[in-house]
Order: C-alpha cells, then sequence, then structure tokens
C-alpha cells in the first residue's frame, strides 16, 4: 500500500484526538485520523452517552414503578410497569450510532483523512496500521497520541462470564436479579444507581471506607441517602476476594473480618481505569513516564520532539471535556498559534442520584492551600423550583477567598445540577468575585438560583434561608 | 454653596456655533479665577476660555470635537458664594479637623493649595511622603500583590490575547475586581511595551491600534482637501525650470546685503514672476463660484503660502503682491509664516488668497500634484532644485534645475492656459531680469 504522509496524525478518535483532528483540519493542518474501532472511543461508545442513556430510562422507569406503588405526591397512578431492556439498549445503540456517524462526517468536512486499524510506532515520525486491506504506513511532521484509557481488571475477578466492565453492563439485555459491584466510584456509583432502579438487587463492594472518595461527605451524602433508600446494600471497607467455588456469588471480607457471601448474578468491576500505553509501539519509542501515565508538559509535548499526548493516556482526571480542550489546543500549536494549557478549571460531574458538580477548589483544598476562606451553602429545599420538581435534595456551595472574595471554586448536588456545571466553570475561569454572582440576574423560578443565594449567603446576606 | 453656569461665549466673527477643540478641566478640579477651562475653534481662530471664578468643576457638557452653540452651558463652577448654608466643599473633607476649617466668602488662593496638598498627601503611603509627584490616584481595587507562584487572574479571552501577544500575564498589573487583569489592563501593558523594553524574544506582532479624533484644524483641513478634490477636476502640468541664473543673481543679491533688508529665497521671486504672469493671463488669478456660475478675476494677487506648523498645514496670505517689491514679498512671508507657526496669525491673514503657491523646499521631491485651495483655479508647487546635467547642444554642463508642479481647475483653465502660463513663468525665471523689466 502506497505510503501516506502528513503534517499531522491522530491516533485515537476518541474525544481528545477527534477534536484535535476537526481544528487541525479547520486550520488547513494536512491530518490524519487513525481509529482501530468506531469513533467517538469509549466516550461515545461504552462511556459517558451510553451510560447517561440507561441512567435516564433507569430513572423514568423508577418514576413510573414508584407511580404503580402509589408513592406518588403529585397524585399519578400507572399500572404494572415494565422495561424491555433489550429495547432500551437498541434505543440508547441508535444515539451512539447518530453520535459516531456525526463525528466521521465532521471529520470529513473539516478535510480529515480517515484510517481504520490499529496504530503502531515503528519510529517517531512513522506508523503503520494494521488495516482490513493490508498494512498502511503513515509518515507524519507530528503524531498526536490520545489512545485513552480502558477499564482496570482485578486478578481474581477477571472479566468474562459474569464479570462485567462498565462496556459489559451498558450492553446487558437482561436486568440481572442481583447485581454486585465492585468499587464504589462514580462509574460504579452512577450504573449502581441505575440498575438498583431498573429493579435489581444491588450490592456494593467498596475496599475505602467511603463512597466517591473524591468528594467530601457533605456532596456524597444526599447519593448515600438515596442509595439507602433505593435499598442499595452498601459495604464499605471490604476487600473482594474473588468468586464462590460455583460462581453464583461474589466472596468479600469485611473491614472486621468478616466473610461476606453476595449472591450475584452478575459482578461489575469498576475499580477505576487505566491508561492505554500498551499496544501501540510506545515500545519503539523513549516517552518519558509520569507513574503509569505518559508525561507531558503544558503544550500536551511529549519527551520527544513532534509527539504530543492528551486525553486519559497523559493523566487525571480523566474526562472527556479535558480531553477535547487539550485537543484543540495541540491542533492549534501544530498549526502556529502560540498557546498552553491555561485552563482553571476542570468541571466534574458524578450522574449519580442526585447529581453531583465540582468546579474548582473544594473547601477542604482551599484550605489545605492555606487559603482564609468563606463558604455560603445554600439547600435546594428552600428553592421554589426545586419543590415542583419533586427534588428537594442537595445544595449549592461556593468557596471565596475572604480577602478579596474571589471565588474558588463551587460545588453543588441535587437534581439536574450537571447543567449549573456551564455557570460555574464560567464563573472561575472568568476570574468571578462573590459580588459578580450575587449581582447577576438569575432567572426565577431556577434551580440555578441557588448559585446566586449561595454568593449572597457567603456575603452574609442571603434573601431566602 | 453657588453655583457659576459658565456659557460658550461670543467669540466674534458673528458666529454662531464653534468647535470645542480641547477641554483643559475635569469634573472635580478645582479651578482659579483666569485658569484656561477650554479651547473653543471658529473659523480659523482658536479661543480660549478662561475661568471667571474660583471653585470646582462640577459638571461638563460636551466631548472634544463637537460644535457647541454660542451661549450653551458648558461648565458648571462651585463657587463660595454669599448666603452659603456653611456646607463645605467637597475637596476639603480630607482635612479631619486637624486645623481650623477654612469658611471664608471666597477660599484665598493659598486655602485652596492647602486642599489641593492634602488631597493627594492622603492618598500615599507614609514612606513615600518625599517623593513630590503629585500622581493619579491609586487604581481601584488594586487588591493584594499576587502571592509569589499564584497565577495571574484573567478571563480566558485576555489570557489568549495575551498569549497571541507573546505577555507573560505574570507581568500584567491587574486593575479589576480582585486584581483581575483585564482587557484594558493588556492594552496599557501593550502600549508600554511599545516604548522599548522587549520582554518576549524575537520580533512581535504589534496589534495595538490607537483612535486619533480628527477635531479641529486638521478636521477643517481634511474637509477642505475633501472638498477640493471632490469639486474641481484637477490638472496638473510640470515643467522643468533652470534657475542657474536666478540662482546666481540671488546668490548676488543676498551678498550685498544692506541693513533692513531680508535675505532672499526663490519664493519672493517666484511670486514677483507670478504676478507678470498673471497681468497676462487675469483668468489664473481667481476664484469660481460653481454654485452661482461666476468666475471672478482679481486685481489684486494675492498670494496664500502653504506652511507647515506644529498643528497641521495652514495658508497664511500675502496680500497684494503686486504692490510689494520683492525684499517686501520676502518680508511678508516671512512675518506671515513666523505668525503661522507661533499660532498668532489674524484671522485675516489666513485668508482672502487668489491663487496659492506650495513649498517644501528641500523636502520638495521632483514631482509633486498639489490640491488647489478651493475656491481658487490654480495652485503652484516647487519641487526640489538640484544641480542636473543639461544638453546644451553640444555638450552636458552642469545646471541648477528645478521642477514646478502645477495643478489648475480644468474646469475654468484649459491645457492650452494652464501651459501657457506656466512656460511665462519659465521664461521669467530662466531669465530673471525680465522679472524685473517694465514693459
Amino acid at each position: 500500500m502506497k505510503e501516506i504522509t502528513c503534517k499531522l496524525l491522530v491516533i485515537g478518535a476518541g474525544p481528545g484526538g477527534y477534536v484535535c483532528a476537526i481544528r487541525a483540519g479547520q486550520l488547513g493542518v494536512d491530518t490524519v485520523i487513525v481509529e482501530m474501532a468506531k469513533p467517538g472511543g469509549t466516550c461515545l461508545n461504552i462511556g459517558c452517552i451510553p451510560s447517561k442513556a440507561i441512567i435516564h430510562a433507569a430513572d423514568d422507569f423508577a418514576k413510573t414503578v414508584a407511580m404503580a406503588a402509589g408513592r406518588n405526591a403529585m397524585g399519578i397512578k400507572a399500572d404494572n410497569p415494565a422495561i424491555d431492556l433489550a429495547k432500551t439498549m437498541a434505543w440508547k445503540d441508535g444515539i451512539t450510532g447518530r453520535l459516531t456517524m456525526g463525528v466521521s462526517s465532521l471529520l470529513k468536512k473539516a478535510g480529515v483523512k480517515i484510517v481504520v486499524g490499529r496504530a503502531k510506532f515503528r519510529d517517531g515520525k512513522t506508523v503503520a496500521v494494521e488495516t482490513e486491506t493490508g498494512e498502511q504506513v503513515i509518515r507524519a511532521e507530528n503524531i498526536v497520541i490520545a489512545t485513552g484509557s480502558a477499564p482496570v481488571e482485578l486478578p481474581m475477578l477477571p472479566f468474562g462470564g459474569k464479570v462485567i466492565s462498565s462496556t459489559g453492563a451498558l450492553s446487558l439485555t437482561e436486568v440481572p436479579e442481583r447485581l454486585a459491584v465492585v468499587g464504589a466510584g462514580y462509574i460504579g456509583l452512577e450504573l449502581g444507581l441505575a440498575f438498583a432502579k431498573l429493579g435489581s438487587k444491588v450490592t456494593i463492594v467498596e475496599a475505602l471506607d467511603r463512597i466517591l472518595p473524591l468528594y467530601d461527605t457533605q456532596l456524597t451524602q444526599p447519593v448515600a441517602r438515596r442509595l439507602a433508600a433505593l435499598g442499595v446494600e452498601v459495604l464499605l471497607g471490604t476487600k473482594v476476594k474473588g468468586p464462590s467455588s460455583n460462581g453464583e456469588a461474589l466472596l468479600a471480607e469485611t473491614g472486621s473480618g468478616e466473610e461476606r457471601r453476595i449472591a450475584a448474578d452478575r459482578i461489575l468491576v469498576t475499580v477505576g481505569r487505566k491508561p492505554v500505553t500498551e499496544g501501540w509501539g510506545r515500545e519503539e519509542l523513549e516517552l518519558d513516564m509520569d507513574g503509569r501515565f505518559l508525561r507531558i508538559d503544558e503544550q500536551c509535548r511529549t519527551s520527544m520532539r513532534g509527539i504530543y499526548a492528551i486525553g486519559d493516556v497523559t493523566g487525571e482526571p480523566m474526562l472527556a471535556h479535558r480531553a477535547m480542550a487539550q485537543g484543540e489546543m495541540v491542533a492549534e500549536i501544530i498549526s502556529g498559534k502560540r498557546r498552553s494549557w491555561d485552563k482553571r478549571a476542570i468541571p466534574a460531574v458524578c450522574f449519580t442520584d442526585p447529581e453531583i458538580v465540582s468546579v474548582g477548589m473544594s473547601p477542604d483544598e482551599a484550605k489545605a492551600a492555606g487559603r482564609e476562606i468563606k463558604i455560603g451553602q445554600f439547600p435546594f429545599s428552600a428553592n421554589g423550583r426545586a419543590m415542583t420538581l419533586s427534588a428537594e435534595e442537595g445544595f449549592v456551595r461556593v468557596v471565596a477567598r475572604a480577602d478579596n472574595h474571589l471565588v474558588l471554586g463551587i460545588q453543588g448536588v441535587g437534581a439536574g445540577i450537571s447543567e449549573l456545571s456551564a455557570a460555574f466553570g464560567i464563573a472561575v475561569e472568568m476570574g468571578a468575585r462573590l459580588e459578580d454572582i450575587a449581582g447577576t440576574i438569575h432567572a426565577h423560578p431556577t434551580q440555578s438560583e441557588a448559585f446566586a443565594e449561595s454568593a449572597l449567603k457567603a456575603l452574609g446576606h442571603a434573601l431566602h434561608v | 454653596m453657588a453655583e457659576k453656569l459658565i456659557k460658550l461665549p461670543d467669540v466674534g466673527e458673528g458666529v454662531a456655533e464653534a468647535e470645542l477643540v480641547e477641554w483643559h478641566v475635569n469634573v472635580g478640579d478645582l479651578v482659579r479665577e483666569d485658569m484656561v477651562l477650554a479651547a473653543v475653534m471658529t473659523g480659523k481662530a482658536t479661543v480660549e476660555i478662561p475661568s471667571p471664578v474660583e471653585g470646582e468643576v462640577t459638571w461638563r457638557h460636551g466631548e472634544v470635537g463637537d460644535v457647541i452653540a454660542t451661549g450653551t452651558v458648558i461648565l458648571k463652577i462651585r463657587i463660595a458664594g454669599e448666603g452659603s448654608d456653611g456646607e463645605e466643599p467637597q475637596a476639603e473633607s480630607g482635612d479631619r479637623g486637624e486645623e481650623p476649617r477654612v469658611k471664608p466668602a471666597v477660599l484665598p488662593v493659598a486655602a485652596l493649595e492647602q486642599a489641593l496638598e492634602k488631597k493627594v498627601e492622603s492618598l500615599k503611603p507614609k514612606a513615600e511622603m518625599a517623593a513630590p509627584s503629585p500622581v493619579a490616584k491609586a487604581p481601584p481595587h488594586a487588591g493584594a500583590p499576587r502571592a509569589e507562584g499564584e497565577k495571574p487572574l484573567a478571563p480566558p479571552a485576555v489570557r489568549l490575547r495575551a498569549k497571541e501577544a507573546g505577555i507573560d500575564l505574570r507581568q500584567v498589573a491587574g486593575t479589576g475586581p480582585a486584581g483581575r487583569i483585564t482587557h484594558e489592563d493588556l492594552d496599557a501593558f501593550l502600549n508600554s511595551q511599545g516604548g522599548g523594553g522587549a520582554v518576549a524574544a524575537g520580533l512581535q506582532p504589534n496589534k495595538a491600534v490607537q483612535e486619533v479624533k480628527v477635531v479641529g484644524l486638521r478636521r477643517r483641513i481634511a474637509e477642505k482637501m475633501a472638498l477640493s478634490k471632490s469639486r474641481i477636476p484637477h490638472i496638473t502640468y510640470v515643467e522643468e525650470i533652470d534657475m542657474t541664473a536666478l540662482e546666481e543673481l540671488r546668490t548676488r543679491m543676498n551678498g550685498t546685503q544692506k541693513p533692513g533688508r531680508p535675505k532672499l529665497t526663490i519664493l519672493p521671486f517666484l511670486m514677483r514672476a507670478m504676478v507678470k504672469a498673471l497681468g497676462e493671463q487675469p483668468g489664473i488669478n481667481a476664484l469660481y463660484d460653481d454654485e452661482a456660475g461666476i468666475v471672478r478675476q482679481y486685481g489684486g494677487v494675492h498670494i496664500g503660502i502653504a506652511a507647515q506648523t506644529p498643528s497641521g498645514l495652514v495658508v497664511p496670505v500675502v496680500k497684494h503682491a503686486e504692490a510689494r517689491d520683492i525684499f517686501d514679498c520676502a518680508r511678508e512671508v516671512a512675518r506671515l509664516s513666523d505668525a503661522a507657526k507661533n499660532g498668532t496669525a489674524l484671522r485675516e491673514e489666513l485668508s482672502g488668497s487668489t491663487i496659492t503657491i506650495s513649498s517644501l523646499g528641500a523636502m520638495g521631491g521632483i514631482v509633486s500634484t498639489p490640491v488647489i485651495n478651493h475656491p481658487e483655479v490654480a495652485i503652484i508647487g516647487v519641487n526640489k532644485l538640484a544641480v542636473r546635467p543639461h544638453w546644451d547642444g553640444t555638450q552636458f554642463v552642469p545646471r541648477k534645475m528645478m521642477n514646478l508642479s502645477s495643478s489648475f481647475d480644468h474646469r475654468v483653465v484649459d491645457g492650452w492656459d494652464a501651459a501657457t502660463f506656466v512656460q511665462r513663468l519659465k521664461a521669467l525665471m530662466e531669465t530673471p531680469a525680465l522679472i524685473f523689466v517694465e514693459e
């Protein structure tokens, strides 16, 4: 096959890679992108998007079940609700299909050449791709590694059979009667909650002594309450031993040394994700590592000239929007623009029930950084719109410097609060002060009023509490 | 407290409006009697408006460039008037009662100065008291200086602009809330960088844009030029003139100086030659009123001399050049150009020309396309004089050559007439005796 030469080669068409390629194409950079599966990566195909579809379906189903059980304050009645999970999955696949098609056409529109196959470095300027029709050699001036991450496997619970990863959970066509979830991070909780709502008896096993260790307990408490209300058993400080000999249960040891046998039809392992640093010829290169990740600088350059890396393969937080921002920046750098990473905050969202958002510094982080701070917290129980949504759980909390009221961080927990992440992000990036937020008219009646009220609270004159 | 209203005075000449060209005071300023408050421009004269009272400026109307009707109130000044109710002017509040408060009917100048100094002192930290300059106020919300290692606070758009300009934002002071770096802070930094201090290595694109308001004289020049070029179809005719004989004569005349006689430049020779040539072609010494459809041919030759001044181009006029000998012409040119440069030229001295000379001396170039001084019909442009080889029929000889680039209003001056006029000037200047011969 004839060799391809280009100015930019992107390896991996996940959110980081495809954004990088589109932006480069827009800027007139001669760009090729290689993807071994479907464009869109984990995010579009087996991550963010499909999980949100299932979470939404589970929510709706759980509400209908509650209605049928007569637990609906609004007076809505329903009879014999049922869910056809195979149909749900087909609906979900329709969404991901549309999105991956969309990515392909965007890439084409930007003039990016797409090569399907597994890429492997030969040297710092040359990559060989195993395509269906043979080996395609690509020589590039610049190469962006955007290989992403994959679920971490536990040695005693290798994936296969009953033991599934998030990918497997998102393609189940029947609701498992009993689901054991290993790991109480955000993926485990999002999926655990969804399957609990779909009717599974869910047990969550976590080795640490708390759920969602990245968030403070104030933020995670509403989630813990919801888990309890849904009848999800959460075993904290509990270590997984492996499957039982007959394979019908998960064996675990609690913190007190007690042996637990958790009957399970499926065992979902969500103990984190690891960067994909093997299988693409890293051994042919001389790339410095940063722990298990590729080391990059503030321009996403690796230790080799002309080789960049973006996204999950470069470190925490492993989030699609971080990868996208990196991809965009790298494309602009390669096109000759002056850019470097200068973001103040990367919002983090948990699509649990209720949702959690965190942007910038938490109170603990601010204090640890030696800051004198002011905190303002406003509960949704005092927010009219939240009441009309039957979603009074949760709050918005703003953290600001005590001296000049500069907003350092904003967190919140509550139904649908993920959409407030935009307002929180803008406030932090723009360098807003409490007065800026308090002085912005927030539409009534919306949950966003809680944001303005939290700022007022920090200033000492909240109006509605 | 009484308030004095300052109206735009009738600055003479019977004009009903004037253009505001400069403010000398801002709201909040303390002014003394006779201090200049503002400058306005009518026709070609600039008039300064003095303050009739002492007090504090509380209100100001109009921006530089605005045309304001005579009699409009442009300033309000608060004065300590009779029957004052005892309220103190704002400026004194910094007093803190350390000294007995000054409460005379009219603030004496000394008290006013004291108040001014107090105001300045209170803004300065004690340690810097030695620094005498009464500088501008400290920026509002300057905030605490950034701690070491702390990222500069700036919105994403400012960060992007800084990056593209190669600016490290850590070097930029932020004046926004919480020390936020605003677009204006970045502009100020970029402008200050233009002065020299190179920060980033290599060549930097300079994306600064400075807006300069076209006001006052500059606006008048712009309007005049646009009028001339849009109304008058110019024909420009260039001819070279052998100045060797004239230069010999001029050197001789300047060499035998008599006291009281001015030094002669080429201009007075040209002026006298023009007087002579115009006597034969009165159609060129004329004003064309194209709306009335009348060409007014003048008996008197009033020659405008385009002159560069610090604020722009002005055209002082040598009146009745036909009645002046060459020395008188030279004397008048020198006097008028000094007056124009000093800004002391009278309105009458800056108007009334019937034909104009444009001369840039050594900067005159080879050819120019002078713009006619509307509503005149001709302008004579003088180019640079230089020694050039000239073929005399048998050999090249060095001659002092100079070009005249002259424009005519082609609506009323035919090419033939223009050429005849310039050829006549050429003949006169190449044989300068002819200029002085009474025919």
